[in-house]
């Protein structure tokens, strides 16, 4: 990095430390701070999006669909995440392999199942043995966004429906007393006005998904706890910048990062939450009528006394 | 969601067209002169420069790729890599489920290393890393085993004082041992058989083409010169 970091031996002090902290390795380090947060952004819309579709489901008057509905989120939420997690990436992972396999291996004579190994010909292989690293790296990150987005689908598909449920009554009534089709109060009516509903549990969700991150650790992406622990061993000779066990230092910073990152998102969601109370007939909406502008600090204490 | 499966599924497929047959060798990374992710991020150590002095040998294209040694070989065997070359032990319970070329390290000795020299190696708490021979011997003699999943874990045990000893190969060790604060206690113990490379057993095309490799590299003499580099001289005696 520096052109002073030529040969790390002879370095001391702060010019050592400013060498190690921009060695390639480190890089590698902050680049995964990046990966975290790409996924959450990933993530986050398509666990609602899924949410959104089971609470839709879960209200629908096709039985089987609602039973589809119903199912999906009691069980998610009923078997703890880390199974699923696990179970998730493994099961698809095995299943794309597996039909790849029927379509490109048609005269494969040995069983896919050979006690523990699930073997599949090499052409339908996830990816392709000849693939680059990054193909493989990708997709194991595609595949933990899906782990994800289907477990907090589910608990997002709980929020929502609650929050569709709290929707006055009355407000979907005086649309249907308008001519409304069902299709229409869903669109119109109904979908604007849960989220102040919505707001306080999707939050909640995003704190615990904020947290979930670490588990990608589990399923053998290098995230920053990956990097943490590789680079904070203690490290001989072997290495250019030798040094004593750090990993508290390490981890330390990760904690600083998680609670910046939960810190914000309070912030964010306390202005989304103002945001989306303007209007509705809450205690934080009339509030925010009574005072004009609408005051700050949604359902606190200031805007009443403002 | 479908559509994401979709997209994964199409990504995958044109993934990898058009590309020469490449060698994918799986190592851990964690293990010190053998194999370590370098300051540049890459893998490095012994088994880096003798690997691609292999895949050069037998003209292959090679690329390496790091995994947990606790999921290292059914990651193998599910065809994630195409060799394991780890400082891994040729074992006979190992056998069973993959193969291995010749070895390209010589049977090597096991230590103990603690922080002081009056520890009980036999009665007492001996760290070593999951599923190594070492953990296999540690569990025989009646010390008390504590499993970790990394070896850089099993040193950072004996330093905070919750194992007497970690036990694991002399060559891994030694370096801590310079540093100061640990000591090497008790006698060297012969383990296993030699270090080899790993292929799953329906491999034999490339099983034979990295043992000519091997071959030549012992017969020229180029093996005994990497080890002696790294392990010191009169490491190498092939």
């Amino acid at each position: 990095m520096f052109d002073f970091c030529t040969d790390p031996d002879l370095l001391e002090g702060s010019r050592w430390l400013a060498c190690y902290l921009t060695t390639p390795k480190h890089m590698m380090f902050y680049q995964s701070f990046g990966v975290v947060i790409a996924l959450l952004l990933v993530t986050a819309p398509i666990a609602l999006f899924v949410g959104f579709l089971g609470a839709l489901a879960t209200r629908s008057h096709v039985a089987p669909l609602r039973w589809l509905g119903l199912g999906y989120s009691s069980i998610v939420r009923g078997v703890p995440d880390i199974a699923f997690f696990l179970f998730v990436p493994l099961a698809l992972d095995q299943l794309l392999e597996w039909l790849r396999h029927e379509v490109k291996c048609p005269d494969w004579d040995e069983p896919i199942r050979q006690g523990n190994d699930f073997v599949v010909c090499a052409a339908a292989k996830l990816p392709l043995g000849s693939a680059p690293q990054i193909w493989h790296e990708l997709y194991g990150i595609t595949l933990a966004i899906v782990a994800f987005a289907f477990v907090f689908g589910a608990f997002a598909s709980h929020v929502l429906s609650g929050a569709m449920n709290a929707v006055p009554r009355a407000q979907l009534e005086t649309a249907e007393a308008y001519g409304m089709t069902r299709g229409q109060v869903t669109r119109r009516i109904l979908v604007p006005q849960m989220w102040a509903y919505a707001l306080p549990g999707l939050s909640n969700l995003w704190m615990i998904l904020i947290k979930a991150t670490p588990l990608l650790f589990l399923l053998g992406v290098e995230d920053i706890v990956y990097w943490a622990r590789e680079l904070g061993g203690s490290k001989t000779s072997a290495y250019s910048y030798p040094h004593p066990d750090w990993r508290l230092w390490y981890f330390t910073a990760l904690l600083v990062f998680y609670l910046l990152m939960t810190k914000l998102s309070e912030l964010a969601f306390a202005r989304l939450e103002r945001r989306f109370a303007r209007g509705q007939a809450t205690a934080s909406g009339m509030r925010q009528a009574r005072g004009g502008k609408g005051g700050p600090g949604a359902g606190g204490s200031k805007g009443a006394t403002a | 969601m479908q559509k994401f499966i979709l997209s994964t599924a199409v990504l995958a497929l044109t993934a990898g067209a058009g590309l020469a047959d490449t060698v994918r060798m799986g190592t851990e990374g964690q293990y010190p002169p053998y194999n370590f992710i370098d300051d540049n991020g890459e893998v490095a150590g012994f088994e880096r420069e003798v690997g691609d002095k292999l895949c050069e040998l037998a003209e292959l294209d090679c690329e390496w790729v790091t995994n947990e040694w606790d999921s290292i070989i059914p990651n193998l065997v599910a065809g994630n890599y195409d060799t394991i070359i780890a400082g891994m032990s040729i074992t006979e319970e190992r056998e069973e489920v993959i193969d291995f070329t010749q070895d390209y390290y010589p049977p090597t000795g096991s230590i103990y290393l603690a922080m002081d020299d009056g520890v009980d190696l036999e009665g007492g708490v001996v760290a070593a890393q999951t599923a190594t021979i070492q953990a296999g011997y540690v569990a025989e003699t009646g010390a008390t085993l504590l499993e970790f999943a990394t070896p850089d874990e099993t040193i950072a045990a004996v330093m905070n004082g919750e194992a007497d000893a970690v036990f694991a190969d002399k060559d891994f060790l030694l370096p801590y041992a310079d540093e100061g604060e640990l000591m090497v206690v008790g006698e060297e113990i012969p383990l296993g058989s030699g270090i080899g490379m790993g292929l799953r057993e329906s491999d034999t095309e490339l099983k034979e083409k990295f043992n000519a490799a091997i071959d030549e590299m012992k017969a020229d003499g180029s093996l005994n010169t990497l080890l002696d580099k790294y392990f010191g001289e009169g490491t190498g005696t092939y």
